[in-house]
């Protein structure tokens, strides 16, 4: 290949730059684009700035709890509006604080079904009509190793599951998120297999650590975290608490929770926050608290041992992650 | 034909485009430099003002890994750029690119070892120590051998040393042309690695590494097809023995 320098050319050679351009050119200079357009392309879903989600409407009667974690510094509004894993609203942690404007929560129906005396659509309002809203400050350590702590406002699960009267055979409830695609952007990808399905075992779900959320620092959940009702188990990984929640439903038998459906190798149906069991591409003993440099030591349940370590009794945790 | 549109095409065939040396190198080149920085200088500045996510160490690592990716893929598609326009003139930034590629792939690895590993110590002794500096040896080893994504990612790196190390005229000449472009030709391993890197760390939404798997396979695929090309033809073309 001869790369001609200017000094090689004489003038008469140099082709003017309107002639050279032609037609043949032409197509291949948009070859070229088109190329170079693809690796650009790839860039397409590079950080785009998050927006923190309007305050929302100020929740009435809200009580402190016992069960709250008040020793550590709670994060911001804005960085729990801001990063958020809710695939339904896309895989990027933004994508949701972007998305999640376009989800209709009111009205909001929960369905009702399975082994119970008081199977139902029941209403969101009343659902809480009645229900003492209190203010629980948790730990969230997400499976990816990051964590924050978060001042929830629900209630109990295991109020609106005795309202449901569970028979004897109700060993487990699994648990959908809506899965609609006009109003949820990322459910037109089959990244996951909808809808988002999650679980709890009887005794678990019963536990008054356990809550339904519909609030954040003391006003309506925004969307992007899970609105208008999510649970909450702050002893298990993340995915555990599944969000806007439409289904409930009491079995028998150990549901497929949705992570353990795409990686059984990587999730498990209990998912405790362990330390000690590694996901099997990165490690659990540490975690990065949102806004910190120094990573923590994760906590054995999240730190929340003295009250469920009970429930794992003579169980292998290594076996049953 | 009028003779001047006959020179034209003419000249077309050997030169498609001339540009001066200077141009080139005063012009061209440091804004080809500029615009390499620029990912960069964005998350400096993005880090510095607040305009990164929550996580920024999270961001600031994700960034670099996928810039050193790009780069690699746009010094992979400058060949097939430069037969496809003849505009031979790209060959003349194709280093540049590499060391970008290099240079992102460094910063990525950087940023893991202090976000990921420092930041995970244990300080028996205070931060200021021998052991913190034989603790975060011990730490990154250990990751590097237990997780296999850590493991091609550092293997992607270790192999674009070399090619970043033996870029200068001076090493080309040293290692005689035949030899450089069989070392450089580790750049398809290394654009393979880095994609598996990529592919294997994603939860569940492989869209972006797919895309770019299938950049680099389109790109390696050239290469194939001019291979195929170069032993079919009984006298080799000129343009196909190119180095590529």
């Amino acid at each position: 290949m001869v790369i001609k320098h200017a000094s090689d050319i004489r003038s008469s050679e140099i082709t003017d730059k309107k002639l050279y351009l032609n037609r043949r050119d032409f197509i291949r200079a948009s070859g070229t684009a088109a190329v170079a357009a693809g690796i650009l392309g790839a860039s397409q879903s590079e950080l785009q700035a998050a927006v923190p989600a309007p305050r929302g409407r100020k929740l009435e009667g809200v009580k402190p709890s016992p069960l709250s974690t008040t020793e550590e510094r709670q994060n911001t509004w804005d960085q729990i509006t801001t990063y958020n894993n809710f695939y339904e609203f896309g895989t990027d942690k933004e994508a949701p604080s972007l998305h999640a404007k376009s989800l209709k929560t009111e009205p909001w129906k929960i369905v009702v079904e399975g082994e119970c005396a008081k199977p139902a659509a029941y209403q969101l309002e009343d659902i809480l009509k009645g229900q003492t809203l209190e203010e629980r400050i948790y730990r969230l350590r997400c499976v990816e190793a990051w964590s924050m702590v978060i001042p929830w406002v629900g209630f109990p699960l295991s109020s609106l599951i005795k309202r449901c009267e569970p028979t004897s055979k109700a060993k487990f409830v699994e648990f959908n998120t809506l899965v609609d695609s006009g109003q949820m952007i990322g459910v037109r990808q089959p990244v996951l297999r909808w809808p988002y399905k999650e679980g709890l075992r009887m005794d678990e779900a019963m536990h008054p650590l356990t809550i339904m959320a519909v609030g954040l620092y003391g006003e309506v959940i925004p969307n992007q975290n899970g609105a208008p009702i999510r649970l909450v188990v702050p002893w298990k990984y993340g995915f555990k608490n599944v969000k806007s929640i439409v289904r409930m439903r009491f079995v028998e038998k150990q549901p497929l929770n949705t992570w353990q459906e795409m990686q059984p190798s990587e999730y498990g149906f209990y998912s405790n926050v362990n330390p000690s069991v590694d996901h099997p591409r990165w490690t659990q003993a540490t975690e990065r608290r949102i806004g910190e440099f120094f990573r923590r030591k994760t906590l054995m349940f999240n730190g929340y041992g003295d009250q469920v370590a009970s429930l794992y009794t003579g169980m292998d945790l290594k076996k049953f992650y | 034909m009028a003779p001047l549109a006959r020179r034209v095409l003419d000249a077309h065939k050997t030169t498609q485009v001339v540009l001066s040396a200077s141009v080139i190198k005063w012009g061209l080149k440091p804004a080809a430099f500029t615009a390499g920085l620029l990912p960069f200088a964005w998350l400096v500045w993005a880090g510095l003002t607040g305009n990164l996510s929550p996580n920024p160490l999270s961001d600031i690592t994700n960034e670099t890994g996928i810039w050193s990716l790009r780069f690699l893929c746009i010094t992979l598609a400058i060949t097939p750029l430069r037969k496809g326009t003849g505009w031979h003139v790209l060959i003349r930034f194709r280093r540049m690119a590499g060391l970008f590629a290099f240079f992102y792939g460094a910063t990525h690895f950087l940023i893991y070892v202090i976000a990921d590993r420092f930041a995970g110590l244990d300080f028996p002794d205070g931060i200021v120590a021998w052991s913190t500096a034989r603790n975060l040896v011990v730490s990154v080893a250990e990751d590097i051998y237990k997780r296999p994504f850590i493991t091609i990612g550092f293997l992607t790196l270790v192999m674009l040393l070399p090619l970043a190390l033996t870029s200068t005229a001076g090493m080309i000449r040293r290692l005689g042309g035949k030899r450089w472009q069989a070392l450089h030709r580790l750049t398809y391993v290394a654009v393979i690695t880095a994609v598996i890197h990529y592919w294997w760390l994603v939860k569940a939404d492989v869209t972006s590494p797919r895309y770019y798997a299938l950049i680099a396979a389109f790109l390696l695929g050239m290469r194939l097809w001019w291979a195929k090309a170069r032993l079919l033809s009984p006298v080799p073309a000129r343009a196909t023995r190119q180095a590529s």
